[in-house]
């Protein structure tokens, strides 16, 4: 649970909104908070802040869609 | 023969599909008997073309050597000059073939699809790179990737991954049943879009301008939109048709377009226009080098690191379409162009000056629509070689 909130903590920083924590079940790509430059800057400091290393290939934008899956796929890669 | 040319090819490939969808009714495995159709569905297409054959052939065993080799290498160790050198090593072909014609007359290493194969190669070295693909392909689903008939003149651009687990499954009757009436669809929305809609602009509209004109602009400008209608019905008819065909085959290729024409801004444009060579270049040149730079820290201002990497991909798109200036000319238009939009989208955020509302978006579609235009119209060469008449 607080891997999760840290996850959706890092989101609102880089989407710059607070929209995320409100709704973690918002698609970040249908609603522009988040497009390819956002992508690099999340998967930098995923990789910094939790050591979590993500492909950029592997990021596919139909399943790492919403603060919620994002947090669970990354739970997965721990 | 050129491929969905011709209603002879198109009944040649009724035939030669006629087992896989019996098999596929059946929830039978059919992808071996695939394979077997692409060798056939390839020699039919080369058959005329002995210098394509031989090009196409000499260009496979190359990536497959690259590629089986720095997988081998990965295994063992991960410098980063020898992923750059494996990666230059796959789009040589490419650049070869690109720069031939200026210095002879006969094109020795080029082929049909030789543009688009190249992302197959390139893609495979990357994603090893990556830690993505670790164990070897086996040879026949390698060699199947990228030779896979249906897309091999012009895409969609496929990722392996993604290909080889259409591959493996074998689909149930009721699923197989369901992509064969989608992939049946799909060709007959091709037809309509290349061969009645595409046609028909071409050939009542385009071919007979000079006598629906009255000036030299009038006619460029008729020109510019009708050019790029008929692109967009001519190339999504042609994706339609490749991409039906791969249903039918039971692989799910990606989509090519999605109503281009209603994009919002630039960037929702090239997630709409030829998107799975978009997303290639979006995926593998411009995330790979914002992230590159991001994490080395070599550039800390955010907005010119996004800038550079529109630059450096839509340079690379322009060169990619060709070395003719119209090519190169587009790729500038489109920098140029994302970077302008990238600089007033950070703009806009901070100061709220365009608002979101329906009339908003209507301009915005309106404005979109004409900036692409304009880019087809370089694209076209018109702008180049009719244009400066003005």
């Amino acid at each position: 649970m607080e891997f999760k909130n840290e996850v959706i903590e890092l989101l609102a920083e880089i989407c710059q909104d607070d929209a995320v924590k409100e709704n973690p079940d918002i698609n970040l790509f249908d609603t522009g908070l988040l497009d390819s430059f956002g992508t690099v800057e999340l998967l930098v400091q995923v990789e910094e802040r939790f050591g979590i290393t993500v492909p950029i290939t592997e990021f596919d934008r139909d399943v790492w869609n919403t603060p919620n899956n994002i947090a669970l796929q990354l739970a997965d890669m721990k | 023969m050129t491929p969905y040319g011709s209603f002879t090819f198109f009944f040649i490939l009724a035939i030669l599909l006629a087992p896989t969808v019996i098999l596929g009714l059946r929830g039978k495995r059919f992808q071996t008997y695939n394979m077997l159709v692409s060798v056939i569905a390839l020699a039919i297409i080369f058959a005329s073309n002995l210098h394509g054959v031989i090009a196409l052939i000499i260009f496979t065993i190359w990536q497959v050597l690259l590629i089986k080799s720095y997988i081998r290498y990965r295994k063992k160790a991960n410098e980063g000059w020898i992923f750059y050198l494996a990666a230059f090593a796959s789009i040589l072909p490419l650049i070869i073939s690109k720069l031939m014609p200026y210095f002879s007359t006969i094109n020795w290493v080029g082929f049909l699809g030789i543009s688009y194969l190249t992302f197959k190669g390139t893609q495979l070295i990357i994603e090893t790179r990556d830690g993505l693909i670790k164990q070897d392909p086996p040879i026949g689903r390698l060699l199947y990737f990228i030779l896979f008939f249906p897309t091999i003149s012009s895409g969609p651009i496929d990722r392996y991954r993604r290909f080889d687990k259409d591959v493996q499954v074998v689909l149930p009757a009721d699923q197989y049943k369901l992509l064969l009436y989608q992939g049946i669809n799909k060709i007959f929305q091709g037809f309509l879009y290349k061969y009645i809609i595409g046609y028909w602009i071409n050939h009542h509209y385009i071919a007979n301008l000079r006598f629906i004109a009255t000036s030299h602009f009038q006619n460029e400008l008729y020109y510019m939109y009708l050019y790029s209608f008929y692109l967009f019905f001519d190339f999504a008819g042609y994706s339609a048709f490749a991409i039906g065909v791969s249903y039918i085959m039971g692989i799910k290729s990606p989509e090519n377009f999605n109503l281009p024409f209603i994009s919002r801004n630039m960037k929702d444009f090239w997630n709409r226009w030829h998107m799975s060579l978009s997303f290639w270049f979006r995926d593998y040149v411009y995330m790979r080098f914002v992230f590159l730079m991001t994490k080395k820290k070599w550039i800390k201002n955010r907005n010119l690191v996004s800038n550079l990497g529109y630059v450096l991909l839509f340079l690379l798109m322009g060169f990619w379409h060709g070395l003719a200036p119209q090519y190169i000319l587009y790729g500038a238009y489109h920098a140029l162009v994302m970077v302008g939009y990238n600089t007033f989208e950070q703009f806009n955020k901070k100061h709220k000056w365009w608002p979101q509302n329906k009339y908003t978006q209507i301009v915005s579609i309106l404005i979109t629509f004409h900036v692409v235009c304009f880019g087809f119209y370089i694209f076209s060469g018109h702008l180049i070689y009719k244009g400066v008449r003005l």
